[in-house]
């Protein structure tokens, strides 16, 4: 039996998760992973920030696109794979980490990436995205969050704030909302970020490092629905209330934030209360930058990241952190997989068929 | 019916093996019921004489009933356990209807199975276990051993336990481990008196517990305790041969084999034959659980077997895997599939290959997990949102599932379609004699995947059209990630013909929703072969699936007795045999055994305007000939 149906010779690259699959021949532009297919998000949605943001990315990998794959479930975020000049598949709701899960693990000379939203992920899929984190598979998960359900028309999601006015909640919704991130390092995730869609450079960068990670790689994308829930980020958007609400974390980085202090970073930083070791965030002015945390992705413990993702205010969306909150190494599904395969073969040869039919408790019977 | 068939003179024993002294008599055909405590190893007991028989050559089927919790209170009637098998020496279809010798190792095992015995038969009983707790327990007010109430039956009163604890009391094992050998001393009693080949069962033992040599010498030592106890006690003054049946095997090479097993093979041999890669997803259930265990054990032949969180990412990530061009797998069992269905739509639409394997239980809901049932017929017919067709095969036999699965690959690969392979408990559970097919017999499911364009359009650009269609067999192209020039997107929502394009145009839906149906109607299925020797039968009884055997020996039964009736069994489910039309109209009376409440049935009489006449069971377990034959004859009589 053939491992794999069609591989040409996988050439070592710069992005660890993606070296056995094999690079462009030619040099690519966006214009290469555009499709001939009509857009169909409504005019002004955040989808159309991140698809540019993929598309411009993507030549940066240099794989050969038909070694890409796009896996979506349902949504708005979900028609995204129909945009991508790769092979893409468009699912049913909420098991694109399943199918795509099936897909990586059979195929490793693919670089397999998943799109999804808040409602097809955590909501019908949830068990799913969860699982997908826990073993760790290959894929790309890019959750675009627009705290509501805009294909079905503006009701709420399970990222929306308690007490959200609806379509379905004209009284206020009940539900407490999850937060991607918090769940994700929950789930053993090895890799998570947030980004926001209107910033196209943080955008590319949380990219890269996703695409760069071998594992999942979860990446919480701040999508704005300008129908159903327009500016319900634009806390983060607005560059003056921005410096106040948004906490850029860069690995190796102290963790400040807010107007320029004197050494030029950010007037606020978070530390870790000695009492409570929960974190908290002070002026540097008062108390000076000692104590401010120094970020660091690698960390084995989620625990800090997991604390960070707690910072944000859900209400005023106040010390969002962005970037990457976890980036560690722990083994691939895909590749252990592999390799069990392979170990098989070692230490009992490749399968006989004849053999397997036979079986060691046969009798003759003679014509 | 069932009586053990004696032939007119006793054999002399094989000289130096056993006591001259003993008389062994000659039957054709044995049945014998193995029942105990969930936790007192019957299963394996059974397994173990099946293996035997298996080796000596006789023809045999088997019938494991377990309940489906673990260990069930110790003692109790719902926590019986046991293990049919008949043996002959000739051609038999079921594993029979009435045991001639039940073995019961506590009170609840003879209670639970004593209304299955023909009066006459042989019962050995473990009398260690008839105490007054255990009597009560299972609501005996006196004990059955000590009155006169198995009056009708040959009764062997055996201390099991104690003459088990009494042969291992040199060993120095714990008085409750020795005790759990006791299975093995009842199996050596009776490979005795059915002169059982033992090297294979003792082998087997040592290799079991290959890691605790007490234990598996504790085993040995018991299962020659009750050889020799058979040989030297008054009590068992008979032993008993049934002769190998050579003339019901053509010649061959033989194993014994269980439906589970065969299905797994028969997938492994179907992924070797498309030189793809098999990929199985999968969440454990009974009783399909096995074919999972069974395919991850043979990483060696390039087999993926991914257990995943839930019904629902086991088929997403067998579909993942098909995409990708593996030949993709999802077991399961009928709640399984009401899970699934969602995911099957969407195979459907994406017009991949894929096989659904459905080893069905009793139902609805949990329904039966451990009991047979084939009730799941109309829910892989229909059992999904919009018109989406399914072609459905079923295997008739234990072993038959190893080419059912061929049969269902071969069409989800020349078709490009989901595919239903309809098992149940009974076809899974049960075992048979199968010759071993040679490799170079098997059928070429080699697949051409898409390696370049498919279309030219008039200004001569070439491109790829992921939904233009092969003519003949209107399967779309096979164009897996990796392939350059190909990239393409596919999806769950209506596609444009040929272009595979979002499309919400009116005409385009009813030619795709048409489409998609003739493809499957199309599927070239052989036609159904009828059985009718006399070429005179006014009655077909036609049936489907697991029920093969009952239904052929009612059948010889019923021609035994002078009747002429017709038989046809069939395979393929959707699409049906072309010439079932046919064969249905050339009889005055159609008759339907289904172990459901006539789904099949309605198929026919809704395609074919043919009034059949349903004959059904939900039991949970398989139809006894004798009745069916009887039922039958009822059906018919006014022919």
């Amino acid at each position: 039996m053939s491992e794999a149906p069609v591989v040409d010779h996988p050439q070592p690259g710069g992005f660890p998760s993606l070296s056995l699959v094999p690079k462009s021949g030619s040099k690519q532009s966006m214009k290469d992973f555009k499709t001939d297919q009509e857009v169909r998000w409504c005019p002004g949605c955040g989808d159309y920030a991140v698809l540019a943001a993929v598309q411009g990315f993507m030549p940066e990998l240099g794989l050969a696109k038909e070694n890409i794959v796009f896996v979506s479930g349902i949504g708005c975020s979900s028609r995204f794979p129909y945009y991508m000049n790769t092979y893409g598949m468009h699912s049913i709701h909420g098991r694109a980490p399943a199918i795509a899960t099936g897909l990586s693990t059979s195929r490793r000379d693919l670089s397999v990436w998943v799109v999804t939203g808040d409602g097809d992920a955590l909501s019908i899929g949830g068990n799913h995205l969860i699982h997908a984190l826990r073993r760790n598979v290959n894929l790309k998960i890019l959750l675009f969050n627009n705290r509501i359900y805009g294909l079905t028309k503006g009701q709420y999601s399970p990222t929306s704030e308690v007490g959200k006015i609806t379509k379905s909640t004209p009284m206020g919704s009940l539900d407490a909302p999850f937060n991607p991130v918090s769940l994700a390092l929950g789930a053993e995730a090895s890799f998570v970020a947030r980004t926001v869609d209107s910033d196209r450079k943080h955008l590319t960068s949380v990219l890269r490092a996703a695409a760069e990670h071998p594992g999942t790689a979860l990446v919480e994308i701040y999508q704005n629905c300008n129908i159903f829930n327009d500016g319900a980020f634009d806390a983060l958007k607005d560059k003056e209330k921005a410096q106040e609400a948004v906490i850029r974390l860069e690995h190796g980085q102290p963790i400040r934030f807010g107007a320029p202090a004197e050494d030029g970073l950010g007037s606020k930083g978070v530390v870790r209360d000695a009492a409570t070791g929960e974190l908290k965030v002070v002026d540097v002015a008062a108390e000076g930058t000692d104590g401010v945390l120094v970020h660091d992705a690698h960390a084995a413990s989620p625990i800090t990241a997991f604390a960070l993702s707690r910072l944000a205010d859900a209400d005023t969306l106040h010390r969002t952190p962005i970037g990457v909150f976890r980036d560690v190494e722990r083994p691939v599904y895909d590749a252990d997989m592999a390799d069990q395969l392979e170990r098989a073969v070692e230490q009992r040869g490749k399968g006989d068929l004849g053999a397997l039919l036979a079986g060691n408790d046969t009798w003759t019977v003679v014509g | 019916m069932t009586s053990q068939v004696n032939s007119a003179e006793p054999q002399t024993a094989e000289a130096g093996t056993r006591a001259a002294v003993k008389e062994t008599k000659r039957l054709d055909r044995v049945i014998i019921r193995f029942a105990g405590d969930s936790g007192d190893g019957m299963q394996l007991t059974g397994d173990r004489f099946t293996s035997e028989t298996a080796s000596f050559g006789n023809d045999l089927s088997t019938l494991p009933n377990f309940p489906a919790e673990i260990r069930a209170p110790a003692g109790t009637l719902p926590g019986v356990s046991s293990f049919q098998l008949h043996f002959a020496d000739h051609d038999i279809l079921t594993p029979g209807d009435a045991p001639n010798v039940l073995v019961a190792m506590n009170p609840a095992a003879l209670k639970a199975n004593l209304p299955d015995l023909p009066r006459g038969a042989e019962i050995i009983v473990n009398t260690d276990e008839f105490t007054k707790r255990a009597l009560a327990k299972v609501g005996y007010a006196a004990n059955p051993l000590e009155d006169d109430s198995l009056e009708a039956y040959r009764l062997h009163k055996v201390p099991l336990t104690s003459m088990t604890i009494e042969a291992l009391k040199d060993t120095g094992l714990a008085r409750r481990d020795a005790e759990r050998a006791k299975n093995m001393f009842a199996l050596g009693l009776l490979s005795w008196m059915y002169h059982r080949p033992t090297e294979n069962t003792e082998k087997f033992l040592r290799k079991k517990f290959a890691k605790k040599p007490e234990i598996a010498e504790a085993n040995v030592t018991a299962f020659r305790a009750g050889w020799n106890f058979g040989e030297t006690t008054e009590d068992f003054a008979v032993s008993y041969e049934v002769a190998p049946a050579a003339k019901a095997f053509p010649a061959g090479t033989y194993r014994n084999i269980s439906g589970n097993l065969a299905l797994s093979y028969g997938l492994i041999a179907a992924a070797h034959q498309a030189e793809l890669p098999l990929y199985l997803g999968s969440y454990p259930i009974t009783p399909a659980s096995d074919i999972l265990h069974e395919l991850s054990r043979h990483k060696n032949f390039g087999v993926r077997t991914f257990q995943a969180e839930d019904e629902i990412a086991g088929i997403g990530a067998a579909l993942g895997a098909a995409f990708g061009g593996a030949l993709a797998v999802t077991t399961t069992s009928g709640p399984g599939v009401a899970l699934k269905s969602e995911t099957i739509g969407l195979a459907v639409s994406l017009e991949l290959p894929l096989l659904i394997v459905d080893i069905q239980r009793g139902g609805p809901s949990t329904g039966l997990p451990t009991k047979t049932e084939q009730a799941d017929l109309l829910q892989a017919m229909y059992g999904r949102n919009g018109e989406a067709p399914v072609p459905i095969v079923a295997p008739s036999t234990p072993a038959d599932c190893f080419d059912a699965a061929l049969e269902a690959a071969r069409i989800a690969l020349t078709h490009r379609t989901p595919v239903f392979l309809l098992s149940d408990g009974y076809l899974a559970n049960g075992s048979e004699p199968w010759r071993v097919p040679e490799t170079a017999d098997l059928p070429d499911l080699r697949v051409q995947f898409a390696t370049g364009p498919n279309h030219t359009a008039d200004d001569g650009t070439e491109s790829f059209l992921p939904y233009l269609r092969d003519p003949q067999t209107l399967a779309r192209p096979w164009a897996v990630p990796g392939t350059p020039g190909l990239e393409h997107r596919i999806g769950g929502i209506e596609k444009q013909d040929g272009t595979g394009n979002i499309s919400y145009d009116p005409a385009n839906h009813d030619f795709m929703v048409r489409t998609r149906q003739a493809k499957i109607d199309g599927v070239r299925v052989p036609d159904v072969a009828v059985d009718d020797p006399d070429g005179d039968a006014k009655v077909l009884v036609i049936g489907w699936g697991s029920t093969y055997g009952p239904i052929t020996a009612a059948v010889r039964r019923l021609r035994a007795a002078g009747r002429s009736v017709a038989q046809a069994h069939l395979r393929h489910l959707n699409p049906f045999p072309g010439n079932l039309g046919e064969v249905l109209a050339r009889y005055d009376r159609v008759v339907v055994p289904e172990m459901n409440l006539g789904q099949l049935a309605t198929l026919l009489r809704a395609k074919y305007l043919v009034d059949a006449r349903s004959h059904t069971q939900v039991t949970g377990l398989p139809f006894k000939a004798e009745q069916l034959a009887a039922a039958i004859l009822e059906e018919s009589a006014d022919v």
